[in-house]
């Protein structure tokens, strides 16, 4: 219990602090960046845009810094995070809404193979150690982990989409010919689509869950009750899942959600490759067109993105072990 | 507790090295001086495959990057020739969009990025080993608050905040680049150092210093970091490698200053050509290959590092013993 | 960065009668619990036996695949670890431990299973309400007593014991040492005990062997052994624990360490620290002769006709064909270690 709240205390400060750090970060800039954001949209801004911007960015404003701070905390807790400038007049929160479903899909789907295929391949090539899969993985993963995720978008846009023409390499379907809904050429397109910004995303990422699950799989395998295991004559597969995965995955768990990050970071340069739809396309052309809202209120939802997936990771780890569940 | 096989020694030492202590192999182990250990580590690389593939990649890039003039005779920056040419003889990889060379891109832009991967790395490293070795030996509230900062740090998207912040510098140039990615990116070696530090502090020797007397300070300077040298090392190399990644992720989006020569900028400017739907790949292909093989000479350094650390993780050959 | 090959036992050999208790005492690193991993087969790399036989029952076990040692594996031959917090799957429950290994070897019915499992728990004095418990929701003592229990499910012919009672406090020590003896006689099975304490095994062994440096120093029945120690070192251990009830004597120990495996001393491995030490023993390396029932490792001992190397111990004869056996006739049992010079440094 005590654990539990201390994890969500960690998540407020966290939380606490992506705020603070966009409520400082256009103050301390040389040149408030909004008052060129403002001059640029000269006119054409309604007095309760204004107001929401000078909350947000502290332009125009008689009051000092923490006055400031206090109401910019209690606009962004009201949910008003101002209007988008790119796609004025349309709030933040339903620009957003309309792209955090491709990329969580994208996101979500990768993470869930790179998962699966990843601590499972770690595994195998742990127990079999000096095999095949041992020696040729963890060569092949520490290249591809270094390999620049956009990198790994062009080249397969190259390959499979320039080169073979097998799979599109823009956009998220078909803008021109589908229509969005509940049809089948919709799906299609949409999958067909994915594949390739997918293919990209999880081998750029899997690299690092095969070798941390390696690793940690390894140590374990040297304790004393996996060759106690071996000394009551268990069959293998039972070994190498009941008595050494079970326990090698669950240090990884906490750490494959912290990765998040990355996995997030990666998803948004593919996106840009790719003309993916997603919010990290969405953030990249925010920055581009100086729509300071939509940037910050996009940087908090990936910030919250990642906290919760720690937070699954943590519920996951305490389900897992039972050293947790009943307070040993 | 029963009472242990051999008794109270009583007479010195002899046939010992020096500095280990007599008794169960883990308890008293004996730290090495720095050099030792430096020596050790170059033993070490040269046995190790992964380890020396990637020192001679990373020394053909710091070749590149000392002495690119002898490598590419061309002026990267001049518009001097036909665009969009083939690759040739008189131009290794072809000419890009504006007429330029791109091996001499290539090869000058090679400076830029390991400036970057260099002075990030170093600094970044030493950044974490201050924070993590204080948090570690300090501890307390010290280490209560400095690991906080750090696994904040350590959750925060790292680079939809780069990306926020070179936005509202406009993109800066090299030098906000090294800034803005030192300042964010030290925290994952922090938390390795602290929990290494931490797992030092309880060993014997430091409890002899401790006892001897030396003041803190020294003791963190002179008898914890020499110790922790293959981990520092390995922290730069960690820090190197993502330098190199953030840095040419935000020239490619247009976030640098898209003037300098760096391979992340020629993909920018790739990008921005439509050079693979244009049929000039190797506009973009070539600068990205350059970023994975530096890349994957920090990782299999680091990698090797990792093995040289911990033996279990080293390869197997399986052997199956005949009966006797 | 050395990388030396490390032969952690060396020339152990011995036999074994049903139902007899061996014990194996040396210091730590002595070799005792890389021989005693050698036989059950458990070594993992980068330790392996190089050569040398083990023969259970008449059948050798060196060599044989995990799945072909898996019909003896529990049933005839069965383990008890060090600490049982290490060698208990933390993450499943008693029951659940017990049960894999019934299953392992054929047994389905579910009420066999939670049968026996009691059952064995009840032996060792537990209450069977704690197959649902987890390993660390157990005291120490309970733990320890649980895995014996474990060793038991099938009544194996050889129980080999690592320092089953090393994580214990004295006073649980020695209930679980009676308690072990008391299996053993009830049970019938072998065991060979390996500890660091040999005031443990002192009432409880049939015979006691020494080790030292990965070879064997004295071997023999333990009255004799411990009452007229022949090797200086095992005269040195018994120094070293004087009786609570004899005259009170100034407490001598061993001065120096056990020598570096890696490279091990041209003549005796003792001579640097023998306090009988001769010229001779610094470049012949001694055998394991015979004197009376005892075999000792040291050319004190050695025949006057010159050394003969007699490595079965003449009054325990292997038993008529049927009886199990276990022989231990280990060339050497290496363990391929790196070592470092002076130790790790993280």
């Amino acid at each position: 219990m005590r654990f539990a709240l201390r994890r969500l205390g960690f998540f407020v400060i966290t939380l606490w602090a992506a705020l603070t750090l966009n409520f400082l970060l256009p103050r301390l800039m040389p040149g408030n960046p909004a008052l060129a954001m403002l001059s640029k949209f000269h006119g054409q801004l309604g007095p309760g845009t204004l107001h929401a911007l000078e909350v947000l960015f502290g332009v125009n404003t008689q009051k000092g810094l923490l006055a400031q701070y206090f109401s910019y905390l209690h606009q962004v807790f009201t949910g008003n995070f101002g209007p988008s400038l790119d796609f004025y007049p349309e709030p933040v929160t339903s620009v957003i809404g309309s792209a955090i479903w491709w990329t969580l899909g994208l996101v979500g789907i990768v993470t869930i193979l790179a998962f699966l295929l990843g601590t499972g391949l770690g595994i195998v090539s742990a127990w079999r150690r000096g095999g095949r899969l041992d020696s040729v993985l963890p060569p092949v993963f520490v290249i591809t982990s270094a390999i620049p995720y956009f990198w790994m978008g062009m080249v397969l846009v190259l390959i499979f989409g320039i080169t073979l023409g097998w799979l599109p390499t823009e956009g998220g379907y078909y803008v021109s010919t589908d229509s969005p809904g509940l049809n089948l050429t919709f799906f299609q397109d949409v999958l067909s689509h994915a594949a390739l910004p997918a293919l990209a995303l999880l081998i750029t990422t899997i690299g690092t869950w095969i070798l941390t699950m390696r690793n940690t799989m390894i140590t374990t395998l040297a304790e004393d009750y996996v060759r106690m295991a071996r000394a009551k004559g268990l069959p293998g597969r039972r070994i190498m899942v009941d008595y050494a995965a079970r326990n090698a995955i669950l240090p990884n768990l906490t750490g494959f959600a912290m990765s998040l990050g990355f996995v997030v970071s990666g998803a948004i340069l593919i996106e840009y490759v790719f003309n993916y739809p997603g919010v990290g396309y969405m953030l990249l052309q925010a920055v581009q067109g100086e729509d300071y809202p939509l940037e910050q209120a996009l940087f908090l939802l990936i910030t919250v993105a990642v906290l919760v997936a720690i937070l699954i990771a943590d519920i996951a780890t305490a389900l897992l072990d039972p050293r947790t569940r009943t307070g040993g | 507790m029963s009472m242990p096989i051999s008794g109270v020694p009583t007479a010195p030492d002899t046939g010992q090295l020096p500095g280990t202590a007599p008794g169960p192999a883990g308890a008293g182990q004996a730290r090495l001086p720095a050099r030792h250990a430096l020596a050790r580590m170059g033993r070490a690389i040269r046995s190790n495959r992964k380890a020396a593939a990637g020192t001679v990649l990373l020394a053909i890039f710091l070749f590149a990057a000392l002495f690119p003039g002898l490598i590419a005779h061309d002026d990267p920056g001049a518009d001097a020739y036909q665009p969009k040419l083939g690759i040739s003889t008189a131009h290794l990889l072809g000419t890009t969009a504006q007429g330029q060379d791109m091996w001499a891109q290539l090869v000058w832009g090679t400076r830029n990025v390991m400036i970057i991967a260099f002075v990030v790395g170093l600094a970044a490293t030493g950044i974490a080993v201050l924070i993590g070795v204080a948090a570690a030996y300090l501890g307390g509230l010290w280490d209560g608050s400095l690991s906080l900062l750090t696994d904040v740090l350590l959750v925060i998207p790292l680079f939809p905040l780069l990306i926020i912040i070179a936005g509202y510098a406009h993109g800066g140039g090299t030098l906000v680049l090294i800034l803005v990615i030192t300042v964010t990116s030290w925290s994952y070696t922090a938390r390795q150092l602290r929990s290494q530090a931490l797992s030092l502090r309880k060993r014997d020797f430091l409890e002899a210093a401790r006892v001897r007397g030396e003041r803190r300070l020294y003791i963190v300077v002179v008898e914890i970091i020499p110790t922790m040298t293959s981990l520092i090392v390995a922290a730069f190399l960690t820090n190197a490698l993502y330098a190199v990644l953030f840095a040419s992720s935000l020239q490619f989006i247009g976030l640098g200053d898209p003037n300098t020569q760096s391979w992340g900028t020629m993909l920018y400017w790739a990008q921005n050509n439509a050079a693979l739907q244009t049929g000039q790949p190797m506009w973009a292909l070539a600068p990205g290959a350059c970023i994975a093989a530096l890349g994957a000479a920090f990782a299999l350094l680091n990698y090797a590092f990792d093995e040289i650390g911990n033996p279990a993780l080293r390869p197997v050959r399986r052997k199956r013993v005949t009966r006797a | 960065m050395e990388h030396g090959a490390v032969r952690a036992v060396e020339d152990v050999t011995f036999d074994l009668a049903p139902g007899e208790f061996i014990g194996v005492v040396g210091e730590s690193g002595c070799g005792k619990s890389t021989m005693l991993f050698a036989i059950a087969q458990l070594l993992a790399p980068p330790a392996e036996i190089t050569s040398g036989s083990v023969t259970f029952a008449g059948r050798s076990l060196v060599g044989l695949t995990d799945s072909q040692l898996a019909a003896v594996r529990w049933k005839d031959l069965s383990v008890v670890m060090q600490s049982a917090m290490n060698a208990l799957n933390p993450v499943k429950s008693i029951g659940s431990q017990f049960k894999d290994a019934m299953r392992a070897h054929g047994e389905r019915s579910k009420a066999e299973i939670a049968g026996r499992s009691a059952e064995v728990l009840r032996m060792v004095g537990i209450d069977p309400v704690h197959l649902k418990s987890y390993p660390h929701q157990l005291s120490g003592g309970m733990r320890q007593r649980s895995m014996i229990a474990m060793a038991m499910l099938f009544t194996p012919d050889l129980v080999i014991m690592d320092e089953p009672t090393s994580a214990l406090d004295v006073v649980a020590q020695r209930s679980l040492m009676v308690q072990i003896k008391d299996l053993q006689q009830r049970l019938g099975f072998a065991i060979i005990f390996v500890t660091h304490d040999m005031s443990l095994v002192r009432h409880f062994s049939d015979r006691l062997m020494v080790m030292y440096a990965g070879q064997v120093a004295e071997f023999g029945p333990t009255r004799q052994v411990f009452d007229a120690p022949l090797h200086p070192y095992s005269a040195g251990l018994m120094e070293a624990f004087p009786s609570i009830r004899g005259p009170r004597l100034p407490l001598t120990g061993i001065p120096g360490s056990p020598p570096d495996l890696a490279r091990p001393p041209a003549g005796c491995r003792f001579a640097p620290r023998c306090p009988k030490v001769t010229d001779d023993c610094l470049t012949t390396p001694p055998a394991l002769y015979q004197a009376g029932q005892v075999q000792v490792r040291c050319l004190l001992h050695r025949p006057a006709q010159g050394p003969t190397q007699n490595l079965r111990n003449e009054n325990f004869a292997p038993g008529s064909p049927g009886d199990s056996v276990s022989s231990v006739a280990t060339g050497g049992a290496t363990g391929s270690v790196a070592t470092e010079e002076g130790g790790s440094d993280e």
